[in-house]
C-alpha cells in the first residue's frame, strides 16, 4: 500500500468541487489520539518547535486533547495513534476510531509493539486482579496490553522509544506532498558505521543489540557509550535466536574475562520497549530472561479506600515561616555522601 | 441557577493535560458534594515491570512512566540506588545531573506556561489558535522550549528518554565546547525568561484564594532539583528517603491513581509554587529579582491560577542556573566510578517540574529490585486539586455552564497535572491482604 498517495487521495476529494474550485484542496484533517503509553510520542510532535506552526498550517489539526480544547470525533484524513491497547474500553474505542479515519498511523513502540507494559501476561494480570486489589472493580484493564495491529488494521507506522521527531515530519511532508515517506529499515549497525561511532561490541564489550535493531534514533547509545537496547524493534529478517546465542557463548560482546554471559541476563536485554514482538519475545522466553512479576510487600499497610465528600484543606498553617529555618539548619550542605 | 436542586458539572476529556482523566462535580443546594478529578488512564504496571531487573534498567524503564518528564524519573531512581550503595559521584557528574534537569524544566515549563496555560488566560483553544493572533508570542515560547530539549539532546542524546544516565554517573559526560555551543541558545532563553515572568505576571488570574500546605525539597545551598530535605509549611522536615514518615496513600473509587495525604488525612500542595515560596531564599539571583519585581509571592502562595507565574520564575532560574554550570564545568576523567550493590531499601526524592517525586525500591541479594513504590506528584497532587475544586466551584455555580466549566478546567491545568505519570503505580501500593 502506498501511504502517500492514499492519504493525498483522501485530500483530493475534499475538492470543492460544486462550486468549480477543483483546484482549492481542503487541508487533510488529521488527529492525534493516545491509549496506555507515556505521551511522549505525540509530544514529539510539539518538539518538532521549527516546524510545529508550519505543520498546523498545513494541516487541520482537529483533535489533539494534549495541546487543544478543540474536540472532533472525526472523520479524519491522518489519525495519528499512540500507546497500546490495554483495556475493554480501549478495544471499542479504536473500533470506532478505525471506522473514522481514512488513514491510521501508529506511532511508537507502545502502539506498534505494545511496549514495555505488554510483557505482562495474562496468568499475572489475573493474579493482580484476584490478589492484590482491595477494590479490583476499580481498576478494569485486559488480560495483556497489545499493539494497535492486533486490534484493527493499520496504514502506516512509526517506530521508536521514542519515534524519531525527522521520521514524523518526513511522514507528514510525504502525506501532503503525496509521496512515498523515507523511513530505513536497517540496522543501527549501519548507523554506528555511517557515523563513526566505534563498535561497543568489540571496543567495550558491551552486549548491544544494534546488529538486529532497526535504526531510527541515530544510534546514540552507542554514541553515548552503551549498548543499543532496542527502541526501534527488530529490523526485518533480523537473526536474533543467533545473535543471542552468540551472546551467550561470548562470541559477542565477551566480557573482561573473555568468557560469554547468563543467559538469564541475555534474555532479559531483549525484555525491552519492543521486548513483546516475535523476534525479540522468542529469544527471552527460550533464555528464561523475562524477570518473572512478583507480588511484592510494600510500603505499609494497604491503602485506606476513602468514599467520602471532597477533600478540605483543613485549619490554617500556623507557622508557615518556620520550617525554612529549621530546615536550613538540618539540611545537607552539598553532595551528599 | 443550580438552588435547591442537583447541579452536575462533567467535563469528560480534560484536554490541554498529560494523559486521560476527568472533572466531575455534584453540588446540591449550593454545596459541593462531590469534586472528583476522575483518572481513567489505563494502568500499566510499571511497579511490577521493574522487578527482577538490574538498576540500570530500572533508571530505563520508569522514564517511560512519563514522556514530559523522564529525567525526573531517571533522577528519583538513580539518587536511590546511589544512596543505598553509598556511591559518592564526582562533583561535576552531580553538576550535570542538575543541568540535564535544568533543562527538563525548561522544555517543560515551556510547554505548560506558552502551549497549554496561556491559551486559558488569553481566549484561545489552543496555542496555535493563539498564535494567529499573537506568533511571536508563541515562537518565543517554542524557542524557549528547544533550548531545554537542545540541552537534553547535548547530555542524554535524546530530550525524550534520555540514555546517558547510570547509577555511579553517566555513560558519557560531554565535551566542554558541546556545552559552551548552547551558550547562545540559553542567552537567548535567559532573556525570554524573563520576559516571560514579566507577560505572565500581567495575566488577570479569577480572584480565588485559601491556605495551602505546601511540600518541596528545600536545601541549605541550593534551588531544590536532586537534593535536600522534605519540607511543608505545617513543619515537616524529612531526609528526601523518608517520605512515608509523614505521608501515605489512600486509594479513591474514581480514580485510577491512588491519592497521597499528610499523616492528619488532609491535603497537600507539590509544584512550582511550593518551592517557590519554600525555598525562594535559594532561587537565582536573577530569579530572585524577576519575582520581586513582580509582587507576586503572596499570591503564588494563595491563588492557584498564579501558578503560572511560579513556573516562569522557575525558567529563569533554570536557564540561568544552566548559564552558570556551563561556564563552570570541567570534563572530567571519567564519567563513572565503580560500585558494588547491596541489598536493602533504596528510596529518595527529587523535584519533578510538577513537584516531589518519590520513589522506593527493594533490592535483593542478587542486585536486582525486588519491589518498588512509585509515587509521583500529580498523584499527591490529586486531593490538592479536589480540595480547590470544591473551594472554588460555589463562585461559579452563577455562570453560564460553559464559563464555569472553563474557569475550573483552567483551575486545574493550573497544576500542569501529568495524569500519565499518575496512574501507573496502582498495582503496587496495594498489597495483598494477610
Amino acid at each position: 500500500m502506498d501511504v502517500a498517495v492514499r492519504a493525498s487521495a483522501a485530500a483530493a476529494t475534499a475538492e470543492d468541487a460544486g462550486h468549480g474550485r477543483a483546484t482549492a484542496r481542503r487541508r487533510p484533517r488529521v488527529g492525534v489520539v493516545k491509549f496506555a503509553s507515556c505521551d511522549g510520542c505525540q509530544l514529539t510532535i510539539l518538539d518538532v518547535e521549527d516546524h510545529l506552526l508550519e505543520i498546523a498550517e498545513r494541516f487541520d489539526i482537529v483533535e489533539f486533547a494534549e495541546a487543544t480544547s478543540r474536540r472532533s470525533s472525526g472523520p479524519f484524513d491522518v489519525l495519528l495513534v499512540e500507546g497500546s491497547i490495554s483495556t475493554p474500553e480501549q478495544a471499542v474505542e479504536i473500533a470506532r476510531l478505525r471506522a473514522e479515519a481514512k488513514l491510521l498511523v501508529v506511532i511508537g513502540a507502545c502502539a506498534t509493539a505494545g511496549g514495555i507494559q505488554a510483557l505482562r501476561t495474562a496468568a499475572e494480570h489475573e493474579a493482580f486482579r484476584a490478589a492484590v486489589y482491595p477494590v479490583p472493580a476499580y481498576v478494569d484493564s485486559l488480560a495483556t496490553a497489545r499493539p494497535v495491529a492486533d486490534f484493527v488494521q493499520v496504514d502506516a507506522e512509526l517506530r521508536g522509544c521514542p519515534i524519531s521527531p525527522e521520521q514524523l515530519v518526513e511522514l507528514l511532508v510525504s502525506l501532503t506532498t503525496g509521496r512515498r515517506p523515507q523511513l530505513p529499515d536497517q540496522a543501527v549497525c549501519l548507523e554506528c558505521k555511517r557515523r563513526g561511532i566505534p563498535c561497543v561490541v568489540v571496543a567495550r564489550g558491551l552486549p548491544c543489540l544494534g546488529p538486529v535493531t532497526r535504526t531510527g534514533c541515530g544510534a546514540i547509545c552507542p554514541a553515548f557509550g552503551r549498548g543499543c537496547y532496542g527502541c526501534f524493534g527488530p529490523r526485518e529478517n533480523a537473526n536474533t535466536a543467533g545473535y543471542a546465542q552468540a551472546l551467550v557463548t561470548g562470541d559477542a560482546a565477551a566480557g573482561a574475562d573473555g568468557r560469554g554471559r547468563d543467559p538469564v541476563d541475555v534474555g532479559r536485554l531483549f525484555a525491552g520497549f519492543t521486548g513483546a514482538t516475535q523476534p525479540f519475545r522468542s529469544v527471552t522466553d527460550s533464555l528464561a530472561g523475562r524477570p518473572p512479576v512478583t507480588l511484592r510487600p510494600t510500603l505499609a499497610s494497604p491503602p485506606e479506600t476513602l468514599r467520602a465528600g471532597p477533600p478540605t484543606w483543613g485549619p490554617a498553617p500556623s507557622a508557615p515561616e518556620a520550617p525554612s529555618a529549621a530546615a536550613a539548619k538540618e539540611a545537607p550542605d552539598g553532595p551528599r555522601q | 441557577m443550580g438552588h435547591g436542586s442537583d447541579l452536575r458539572f462533567k467535563v469528560e476529556n480534560l484536554t490541554r493535560v498529560e494523559g486521560e482523566g476527568s472533572l466531575r462535580l455534584r453540588v446540591r443546594d449550593g454545596i459541593v458534594e462531590e469534586a472528583q478529578l476522575a483518572i481513567f488512564e489505563a494502568p500499566r504496571y510499571f511497579e511490577a515491570l521493574v522487578a527482577g531487573r538490574t538498576p540500570d534498567e530500572v533508571i530505563d524503564i520508569v522514564a517511560r512512566i512519563c514522556g514530559i518528564c523522564p529525567v525526573a524519573y531517571q533522577m528519583s531512581a538513580v539518587h536511590a540506588f546511589e544512596d543505598l550503595f553509598g556511591i559518592a559521584v564526582d562533583p561535576q557528574v552531580r553538576a550535570l545531573r542538575r543541568l540535564l534537569y535544568c533543562g527538563e524544566w525548561i522544555e517543560s515549563h515551556a510547554l505548560h506556561i506558552y502551549l497549554l496555560h496561556a491559551p486559558d488566560f488569553l481566549g484561545y483553544p489552543s496555542a496555535v489558535e493563539l498564535a494567529r493572533d499573537h506568533r511571536e508570542l508563541v515562537t518565543d515560547g517554542l524557542r524557549l522550549k528547544k533550548s531545554g530539549n537542545h540541552l537534553l539532546s547535548i547530555l542524554g542524546g535524546r530530550p525524550i528518554h534520555p540514555v546517558s544516565v547510570k547509577v555511579g554517573g553517566f555513560s558519557r559526560m560531554p565535551l566542554r565546547k558541546e556545552l559552551t555551543a548552547l551558550r547562545p541558545s540559553l542567552d537567548e532563553a535567559l532573556r525570554l525568561s524573563q520576559a516571560t515572568v514579566d507577560i505572565v505576571a500581567g495575566l488577570e488570574a479569577p480572584a480565588f484564594e485559601r491556605e495551602p500546605r505546601l511540600v518541596s525539597l528545600k536545601h541549605r545551598a541550593e534551588y531544590p532539583l536532586n537534593d535536600g530535605r522534605i519540607v511543608s509549611t505545617d513543619g515537616v522536615n524529612l531526609r528526601p528517603s523518608d517520605w512515608g514518615e509523614a505521608f501515605h496513600e489512600v486509594q479513591v473509587p474514581w480514580s485510577n491513581a491512588l491519592q497521597s495525604r499528610g499523616g492528619d488525612g488532609l491535603p497537600y500542595l507539590l509544584g512550582p509554587s511550593a518551592r517557590v515560596v519554600l525555598a525562594s531564599d535559594q532561587l537565582h539571583p536573577l530569579a530572585k529579582e524577576a519575582l520581586a519585581r513582580t509582587g507576586a509571592l503572596e499570591s503564588i502562595r494563595r491563588n492557584p491560577y498564579r501558578s503560572i507565574v511560579a513556573r516562569a520564575v522557575e525558567l529563569v532560574h533554570a536557564t540561568a542556573e544552566a548559564i552558570d554550570i556551563i561556564d563552570a564545568y570541567v570534563r572530567p576523567g571519567e564519567p563513572s566510578v565503580a560500585y558494588t550493590p547491596r541489598p536493602g531499601v533504596a528510596a529518595w526524592a527529587t523535584e519533578a517540574p510538577r513537584g516531589l517525586l518519590f520513589h522506593r525500591y527493594v533490592v535483593g541479594d542478587d542486585g536486582k529490585v525486588a519491589a518498588a513504590t512509585i509515587v509521583p506528584p500529580t498523584s499527591q497532587n490529586q486531593a490538592a486539586i479536589e480540595a480547590d475544586l470544591a473551594t472554588f466551584a460555589p463562585a461559579v455555580l452563577d455562570l453560564p455552564m460553559a464559563e464555569a466549566t472553563h474557569r475550573l478546567e483552567q483551575l486545574i491545568r493550573s497544576y500542569d497535572p501529568c495524569i500519565s505519570c499518575a496512574t501507573h503505580f496502582l498495582d503496587l501500593t496495594v498489597e495483598r491482604a494477610g
